[in-house]
């Protein structure tokens, strides 16, 4: 076990990685070597540590804790918004601006076709390198993102169109700017039209389900969750801040807030849990997707048998039993 | 809050905000507003029903829903019975009916000193339920908000009461019932983002906090210099978030203006319990609705 707790999934990863690179080298040791026997030899080798890794990827996320699934969900290599799209969709056609004088890079969305079929997707995008992630805003929408966002759900509608969300935020954008352009109404505002929609709804969280911001865009008839994604009332960091006033206690926060796809389909939070590839959405982005793909095609696919007005009217029951109380 | 502020026993309490000294009688005649600064006080649910409703007209509802501890949060279920054991509220939202100026409402009003007002399972319910009994009995809904936001406790479930209060207000739009809401001190993250922010109007008590992010979570999020007045009533009202400041001793007329206006198509008609109502939460629905308690006409 490790001695300290990892603050990244680089960090967790890292034993991991190493042992990939050691076998990445060996592999080129091989492929340059003259001498047969010593190739031979490099080339057992790396399938020894090869045999070794697997075991270990399949042992680390066997036994993922609370606070490790946080790190993967938000691993820079995972999968996100954009490469689902890349390789569930075609004709995917990005349409901007929240036609009030703002534009917003955090939630990206547009019509295509899946399987032929048009669509609406929406959903939160976060960047791959320092520039992509400060135009990006680290995945963190500001207004005019849900707003945008309401366009976008309200286009669908006219035109019929199924609408898939992707989820993977760490929170809104909390800035004074924000405020200022009523972040709260913007996120309430979305909520309230996706409850409008007359057309099938899919949300899936595949990364981080941050708060207000992941269900600003993911009301839907139905709630699907990737394995490693995380779901949660608040980042584990702010509840740390808020209950003890330590936000380096986040992995104990983690732990309380029951952040788990596996605690959401408990709770009755989700519909389903989507499988991913062993060791994660990154190590197998092409697997993850086709798992991604054939979940939202099935639902859609029972989606489609219902009328108009009961896609709304399941909607709103499905969201009014959300809860558990005694009297 | 001081707790010497709250009474009105014939002694003497300081104003939290200009610190000087007001006579509680006068404290309490003035509706708990500093008569030096102006300051608004923090109200209890009962003060804020006074204030508010007809006399003797506010018929508490869903009185008998309790909180339970869904995820096992860390001292959250020996919090709950700690309260329950010196608190007299039930939870953080009081709900029912009553009348302003003889016009019939349904009505919740959060309850800060509850948990910080934190909206948790039952408060999402509660406040559900004051929509759909005002949808029901096409009656106009006022909700007095009073939050720091949704309950972590109670985790992933209380992040989902944002999304179920906000449906309620989607069903009591298709309705045609008017929905006002007060935005009280404070007024913040997941009740400012969820059912509070989508009202058709929105008043607020002036000075009231009104924000997205709390100031930890902010600090923690790495959000810098900040406005003197980031986060107030009058930031908001500002940035056109909200429709009028309105002080405590105008707010029943004003909410009373509002309701013979925008409510007049409702009370013009006879009001019957037993129409079907119009928007309604559909046939096979698991949610109850309690009959609206009578009397109040």
């Amino acid at each position: 076990m490790a001695q300290t707790i990892a603050k990244t999934h680089k960090e967790w990863e890292k034993p991991l990685t190493e042992l990939e690179d050691t076998i990445g080298k060996l592999r080129e040791a091989a492929r340059k070597e003259a001498d047969l026997d010593k190739r031979a030899g490099y080339e057992e080798k790396a399938d020894r540590y090869q045999e070794q890794a697997a075991k270990y990827v399949e042992l680390m996320y066997a036994n993922l804790g609370d606070w490790e699934n946080v790190l993967v969900a938000r691993a820079e290599k995972r999968p996100y918004t954009l490469d689902y799209i890349g390789a569930i969709f075609s004709q995917f056609t990005e349409l901007q601006g929240d036609r009030n004088g703002f534009v917003d890079h955090a939630i990206i969305g547009g019509p295509a076709l899946l399987d032929g079929r048009p669509v609406m997707v929406v959903g939160h995008q976060k960047g791959r390198n320092i520039q992509e992630r400060q135009m990006r805003n680290f995945g963190m929408a500001r207004p005019e993102g849900y707003r945008k966002a309401i366009r976008l759900f309200e286009m669908a509608d006219r035109f019929r169109l199924p609408v898939i969300s992707f989820v993977d935020t760490p929170a809104a954008d909390p800035g004074v700017e924000s405020e200022s352009r009523g972040i709260s109404e913007a996120i309430a505002a979305s909520m309230l039209a996706m409850f409008e929609l007359r057309v099938p709804t899919v949300a899936i969280v595949i990364g981080e389900g941050g708060s207000g911001g992941a269900i600003g865009i993911a009301v839907s008839n139905r709630v699907l969750m990737q394995k490693h994604a995380v779901y949660s009332v608040i980042p584990p960091e702010g509840c740390a801040a808020i209950l003890w006033r330590a936000p380096e206690r986040a992995p104990d926060a983690a732990k309380a807030l029951q952040i788990t796809s596996e605690s959401a389909l408990r709770l009755g939070v989700i519909d389903e849990i989507v499988p991913e590839p062993i060791g994660a959405a990154h190590r197998n982005p092409a697997q993850a997707a086709e798992f991604v793909k054939a979940a939202i095609v099935r639902h859609l696919a029972e989606l489609d048998t219902m009328s108009p007005a009961d896609l709304q009217a399941e909607r709103q029951r499905k969201f009014r039993a959300m809860g558990q109380f005694g009297s | 809050m001081n707790k010497t502020a709250i009474g009105n026993d014939g002694t003497f309490v300081q104003c939290q905000n200009c610190k000087k000294i007001i006579f509680s009688v006068e404290f309490a005649q003035n509706l708990y507003v500093c008569p030096h600064c102006q300051h608004h006080h923090r109200l209890t649910t009962a003060q804020r029903i006074e204030q508010t409703f007809d006399e003797g007209s506010f018929v508490r509802e869903d009185d008998d829903l309790r909180s339970i501890d869904p995820i096992g949060f860390p001292d959250y279920g020996a919090k709950l019975e700690q309260l329950k054991a010196k608190s007299a509220a039930t939870d953080s939202v009081i709900g029912g009916t009553g009348t302003i100026e003889g016009l019939r409402v349904s009505a919740a009003i959060s309850d800060f000193s509850f948990i910080g007002g934190s909206m948790g399972s039952v408060a999402g319910e509660k406040i559900t339920r004051a929509i759909e009994r005002g949808i029901d009995h096409r009656v106009p809904v006022v909700l007095f908000c009073a939050s720091g936001g949704a309950r972590m406790q109670e985790g992933l479930l209380s992040l989902m009461q944002m999304a179920k209060t906000t449906g309620a207000v989607q069903r009591c739009r298709e309705a045609g019932i008017p929905y006002l809401a007060v935005f009280t001190d404070p007024t913040m993250a997941g009740v400012l983002a969820s059912y509070a922010s989508v009202a058709d109007v929105i008043l607020a008590e002036p000075k009231a906090l009104v924000g997205f992010a709390g100031l930890r979570v902010s600090k923690q999020a790495g959000v810098g210099k900040v406005p003197d007045d980031f986060q107030t009533a009058e930031f908001v009202f500002k940035h056109g978030m909200l429709d009028r400041i309105v002080a405590r001793k105008e707010m029943k007329a004003t909410l009373a203006s509002l309701l013979r206006t925008l409510g007049g198509h409702l009370y013009a008609a006879p009001a019957s319990a037993d129409t079907t109502p119009a928007g309604s939460i559909p046939a096979g629905s698991n949610a109850s609705v309690p009959a609206l308690a009578g009397g109040n006409s």
